[in-house]
């Protein structure tokens, strides 16, 4: 199959049909209502179902239903509507069933704007419901990235019995670029004894977070964390970008590595040895090219459409070798290159704190 | 009148006293022991009266009766 | 002697958790008796509430969704999508269908999704301690009107059925009770039709069962069945509100 140009609401779609997805239940908000139409047509194709619930809550609870029925499910959203997901993607979590939740984030708090942003990190990557619980996070940068790892986060989400985010923004899901749909590396679900089909033949399966008995649910936690660290272990993404040299790197996810990416390649211009690491994954974080780069550079700048979350995690990885800087717009605001650039230069001149 | 018998299961039985108010033959009272569970439950007073009519079963919240019934 | 009355097949052993006369315990064993009946405990997936009826998984032996408070007409209506061959239905108490969860009970009917919902109207949140619910009659006296429920103040109690009976997606839905033997073995037969209705894909069928809380309405199991009968039956008629084959198509 060639390449096509694709919006990245509808790439994303797209990638999720032939990732194996039967089954989409969504509730409007832009900017990602491209993808529901998508799939309202689409769906039905692949004798899948598309349906448009009466909320978030109902949309998150039609995916539990559906995944622990066995299919392969999405929903996406924006800001407010993944937010009222939240308790829902805690039961996924807590009753291991596997599901695909798209994220084209937009500016908060509260209705805020319908502008690209990146603030909803901390919800995504610690958690955003209640209890012990984590999510694979994707944060791809590309239209191409975003197939991809569409098509990926179904088998990563079957294999780990875990739901799997995709953190976009509304650039990205509005951006066209030309993809490449690799259905060749597509595999097929596992098999899923656990899910509910009717109990025939076999003893029944339930479906449950609920662990009364303390001893139990420590227990099942355990089971949680342990795959957890091996989720930590196998499937932290990252691109590096002109770091093995650097002296200050950059730090940056989605959208913003883009530019960050323009910003490196305009200090190398400049004689200023710039790089960046750009996280592909949010969970599990990418640690450790930014603890190596801390052997080396001089200094850390993470770049985000936020007043500063994954610079959170950048300090983590650095852990105090190294000072990290931040410099964030939000509001919908993208931070352009030359305001990027200005704080690399500030911050290599001292000037920055 | 056929012949009846309603066996009650007393470790499963949580002392409500439902089942002595639907007897029409009013032939259930609350022992005055203790079960395992420590209610005091119910026993049928005079097996030779039960007609097999269920209802005691049927108003059981904890399926603590069942009944027999000779075939007519 | 021939058993006449026994455990039903699709009911496990497991002694049920429900307090002493709560009239749960005969709604699971109604269900279950009607599971056994139309020959489908290997076609049946549950799910189930938030509420005293949370455990009600360790009495039915079927597969089984565990849903979060208010929220199993939506993980039914998942459940059913994939599985549209299989039936699915929920057990929902008054706070979980018709406070928390009304959104997800009125859509799903409206919807004409093709699964049975049985809602157990206590009129009182018992799992959390006896505060008032939706379904709360006036004047009726619970940890959150502790003088009693005063219309002035928080109003009426939600007559779901009836609301849910101008829906069009609805099927099937009626109202009965579990409070004397006559009104089980009623209640038996309108659990079997909603079911049927499901298994005939008309649509979306519902059955209100009134059931007692002896705990939270601090009466004795005996009188509590009194007090339904007196209290709430006026309040909530009994008798089918919707039939089968009324539907506009
Ligand atoms: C989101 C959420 N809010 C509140 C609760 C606490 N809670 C548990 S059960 C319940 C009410 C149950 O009442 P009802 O649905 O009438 O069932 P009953 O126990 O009376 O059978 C509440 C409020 C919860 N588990 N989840
Ligand atoms: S609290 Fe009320 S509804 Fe809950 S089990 Fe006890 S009697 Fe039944
Ligand atoms: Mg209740």
């Amino acid at each position: 199959m060639g390449k096509v140009l694709m919006k990245g609401n509808e790439a994303v779609a797209e990638a999720a049909v032939l990732g194996g997805c039967k089954y989409f239940f969504g509730y409007p908000i832009t900017p990602q209502n491209e993808i529901p139409e998508y799939m309202a047509r689409r769906l039905p194709e692949v004798g899948g179902t598309f349906l448009q619930a009466e909320s978030e809550i109902s949309a998150i609870n039609m995916v539990f239903g559906a995944s622990g029925s066995g299919a392969r499910v999405m929903t996406s959203s924006s800001g407010p509507g993944i937010s009222l997901k939240q308790e829902g993607i805690s039961y996924l979590a807590g009753a291991e069933l596997p599901c695909v939740i798209v994220n084209m984030v937009r500016g908060g708090p509260g209705l805020g704007n319908i502008g690209p942003a990146q603030s909803d990190y901390f919800q995504a990557t610690r958690g955003g419901g209640h209890g012990d619980y984590r999510l694979i996070v994707f944060g791809p940068a590309s239209v191409q990235e975003l197939v991809d790892v569409t098509i990926e986060a179904f088998e990563l989400a079957d294999r780990y019995r875990s739901p799997v985010m995709i953190l976009g923004d509304g650039i990205l899901g509005q951006m066209m670029e030309p993809v490449e749909f690799k259905t060749a590396k597509i595999k097929e679900g596992p098999d899923k004894p656990w899910a509910t089909t009717g109990a025939k033949g076999r003893k029944r399966n339930l479906i449950t977070s609920l662990y009364i008995v303390p001893e139990e649910l420590e227990k099942h936690c355990l089971k949680l964390k342990a795959k957890y660290d091996e989720i930590s272990a196998n499937e932290k993404r990252y691109e590096s970008y002109f770091t093995d040299d650097a002296e200050i790197v950059l730090a940056a996810y989605g959208t913003t590595a883009r530019i960050c990416k323009a910003v490196v390649d305009r200090a190398r211009e400049d004689g200023i040895k710039a790089g960046l690491i750009r996280p592909v994954t949010l969970w599990p974080f990418p640690d450790r090219p930014f603890n190596e780069a801390a052997d080396y550079a001089r200094a850390f700048l993470t770049v985000e459409m936020s007043n500063g979350q994954m610079v959170d995690d950048v300090r983590l990885a650095v852990n105090g070798k190294k000072p990290v800087y931040f410099y964030g717009r939000t509001g919908g605001i993208v931070p352009s290159k030359a305001e990027i650039y200005a704080e690399v230069r500030k911050i290599l001149e001292g000037g920055a704190r | 009148m056929a012949r009846g018998r309603a066996i009650i299961d007393e470790d499963r039985c949580k002392g409500c006293e439902l089942c002595t108010t639907v007897c029409p033959q009013g032939l259930i009272r609350m022992s005055r022991q203790l079960n395992a569970l420590g209610f005091h439950f119910a026993v049928v007073t005079d097996q030779e009266e039960c007609r097999g009519c269920t209802l005691c079963a049927v108003m059981c919240p904890d399926v603590a009766i069942e009944v027999e019934k000779e075939r007519e | 002697m021939e058993k006449v009355f026994t455990r039903p097949k699709s009911m496990t052993d497991k002694p049920m958790h429900f307090c002493p006369g709560c009239t749960h315990g005969v709604i699971q064993r109604l269900v279950a008796e009607v599971i056994d009946e139309l020959g489908i405990q290997e076609d049946t997936i549950a799910v189930g509430p938030v509420g005293c009826a949370v455990f009600c998984y360790d009495y039915w032996d079927v597969d089984f969704h565990q849903a979060s408070h208010g929220r199993a007409p939506a993980v039914a209506t998942g459940v059913k999508r994939v599985h549209p061959d299989k039936v699915v239905f929920t057990l929902q108490g008054d706070g979980d269908i018709a406070a928390i969860g009304t959104t997800e009970i009125i859509h799903a009917a409206a919807r004409g999704e093709k699964i049975t919902c049985l809602f157990v109207n206590n009129s009182i949140y018992g799992m959390t301690g006896g505060q008032m619910a939706p379904t709360s009659v006036l004047s009726q006296k619970t940890t959150t009107t502790p003088a009693g429920r005063d219309k002035n103040q928080i109003g009426y109690p939600v007559k779901l059925t009836e609301m849910l009976a101008v829906l069009d997606g609805t099927a099937y839905c009626a109202r009965v009770s579990v409070h004397n033997p006559a009104n089980i073995l009623k209640a038996k037969e309108v659990i079997r039709k909603a079911f049927e209705v499901q298994l005939n894909k008309e649509g979306f069928s519902l059955v209100e069962i009134l059931s007692t809380c002896p705990t939270n309405w601090g009466l004795p199991p005996v009188e509590a069945v009194k007090w339904l009968e007196n209290n709430m039956i006026p309040c909530f008629p009994l008798g089918e509100y919707k039939v089968a084959g009324e539907v506009q198509r």
